[in-house]
């Protein structure tokens, strides 16, 4: 692998790990809740998508129509129902109430799929590519994730930004308060919120399913590299969390390049490493979402 | 809306406590506004004006008492529908979304909008200097616009009843006279405001009455014009018999 293989693979990576981020960095941008299952919710979109594939047989990409609306919904009613009792000056009740939910999530799959790695299986477009040169080629599916990552990236950013809804969401970050005075229900405004951040996760964790192996256990593996893209790109900045997937990936696929075993590690250096010199992130909050 | 009479009561407070956990902050007070009035709530820092249109918006939960309006009890009713129903507030500290435009700001104000004469045009308009800052995020506003985009902000609502919180805090005299300015046109279109200001001359010059606050209770209740200065003076300091004693 050259070193400009390594590079645009990673970028690629990037996307996938950008996914993973988005519904952190909007959880957090909107409510100031970090989601500590978020990784586990990513697998039980997995899941959810390996048994509509196990029992109806449909292909993995079919099954998104299905997981992807059901987790929004789950996400919704479960910030009605859990998280909002959460919400207040403290942010430690929503991580304390999510690192439980992690360990429910965790051990519920456990329990009902074992602790073997899974995987959703795409056929033959999971593994073509296309040739640029010798010694670099770009898988469709990487490809495609990347492209999806771009999209969602943009049409939160457009709705966020164009919508009445958005300006909402937006507005109850700002000053959930006032908000409220302008007669929006912030209760409704931040399970929209929830819904729209599931349905993300819900998207990446069965992308990730078709990518890599996954098992009831991966939750906190991806939890940390969406966490590592969402503060390397700057918190509350979908194009930072861009950004920032795209700089993880580049690292640990240049780390691996430079020496396999240490593809992880890698990434985590240059995560410390804007931690301890541009901690606001390379985009810095303020910037437009 | 149902349609109560003109001139008729509007806003009714009843005998209104409000507590800061185990603070008081009101007592007792009742205030009525008829349809059309301007109203000036008056009082030093602390003497509770804030804490009144707070209770009014549901921000604050009364303790005992009742307000009522437009001939209901606001009682249990959240802060989010309040605005629906015509109660607009310009909180204290202009309170703008900062990251949001000064349009992005009066759009979120006419989420609830009710029919009426106030739109994004008519609310530049009234506040022309607004206009060529229209994509400008309202956090970098000097304080005079931010006043401006806070009160446009609750007009877009069209509200039966605005209130406005402390216009002039922090503001050049020369800035608060040009807001004031905007008043008539207000309630030319039909709004009730209540004002609560420290800015004693400014608020006594639009408003039809006055009312004082000393300490969470009322002072003096008057006319506008069957009232003088010191008198108003003296319920908003305290008198220096009270003080001597």
């Amino acid at each position: 692998m050259t070193l400009v293989n390594a590079i645009v693979q990673g970028v690629l990576l990037g996307g996938m790990y950008a996914l993973f981020a988005t519904g952190l960095s909007l959880m957090f941008g909107v409510m100031r809740v970090v989601n500590l299952a978020h990784g586990d919710f990513a697998v039980l979109g997995a899941f959810f998508a390996l048994v509509l594939v196990d029992s109806a047989g449909l292909s993995p990409l079919v099954t998104l129509l299905i997981v992807v609306p059901g987790m929004a919904a789950f996400g919704y009613l479960l910030q009605r129902g859990l998280l909002q009792r959460t919400v207040g000056a403290s942010p430690l009740p929503a991580l304390l109430v999510t690192f439980g939910l992690s360990i429910v999530v965790q051990n519920l799959l456990l329990q009902l799929f074992s602790a073997d790695q899974r995987r959703l299986q795409l056929g033959s477009f999971e593994t073509g590519s296309f040739q640029i040169a010798d010694d670099l080629a770009i898988g469709y599916f990487p490809a495609v994730v990347f492209a999806i990552a771009v999209a969602l990236l943009v049409g939160l950013s457009l709705f966020l930004r164009r919508t009445q809804l958005g300006r909402l969401m937006r507005a109850t970050s700002d000053d959930q308060e006032t908000a409220r005075l302008m007669g929006v229900d912030s209760r409704n405004m931040y399970a929209l919120a929830t819904a729209i951040a599931f349905a993300t996760v819900a998207l990446a964790g069965v992308l990730n399913g078709v990518q890599t192996n996954f098992s009831p256990a991966s939750g906190p593996t991806l939890l940390i590299f969406a966490f590592e893209a969402v503060i390397i790109g700057g918190l509350g900045n979908l194009w930072g969390t861009l950004l920032g997937g795209i700089v993880l990936g580049v690292a640990q696929n240049v780390g691996a390049w430079i020496e396999p075993a240490q593809q992880v590690l890698a990434g985590h250096l240059v995560f410390l490493l804007v931690l301890a010199l541009r901690p606001q992130g390379l985009i810095a909050k303020g910037a437009p979402v | 809306m149902t349609g109560w009479a003109p001139g008729g009561v509007l806003l009714d407070l009843v005998g209104v406590d409000v507590h800061y956990g185990d603070f008081q902050a009101i007592y007792g007070v009742s205030l009525a506004l008829a349809e059309g009035e301007t109203v000036t709530v008056l009082g030093a820092n602390g003497a509770g004006k804030s804490t009144l249109l707070k209770a009014i918006t549901g921000m604050l939960p009364i303790t005992a008492g009742d307000i009522r309006y437009g001939g209901r009890s606001l009682h249990g009713i959240p802060v989010h529908q309040r605005v629906g129903m015509g109660i607009a507030l310009a909180p204290e500290g202009r309170r703008l979304f900062p990251s949001l435009t000064v349009e992005e700001n009066l759009l979120v104000g006419g989420h609830r909008a009710r029919p009426g004469p106030w739109n994004r045009r008519s609310v530049y308009e009234l506040f022309p200097l607004l206009r060529p800052l229209r994509k400008r995020p309202a956090g970098v506003l000097s304080g005079g616009e931010q006043q401006a985009v806070a009160i446009g902000r609750a007009l877009m609502s069209n509200p039966r009843l605005l209130l406005l919180d402390e216009v002039s805090l922090g503001l050049a005299p020369i800035v608060v006279k040009q807001l004031y300015a905007a008043l008539p046109a207000i309630t030319a279109s039909g709004a009730t405001v209540l004002v609560v200001e420290q800015d004693m001359r400014q608020a006594m010059a639009v408003a039809d009455r006055v009312h004082c606050l000393l300490e969470g209770r009322t002072a003096l209740e008057a006319q506008v014009s069957e009232v003088t200065a010191d008198q108003v003076a003296n319920a908003y300091f305290g008198s220096i018999t009270d003080a001597v004693s």
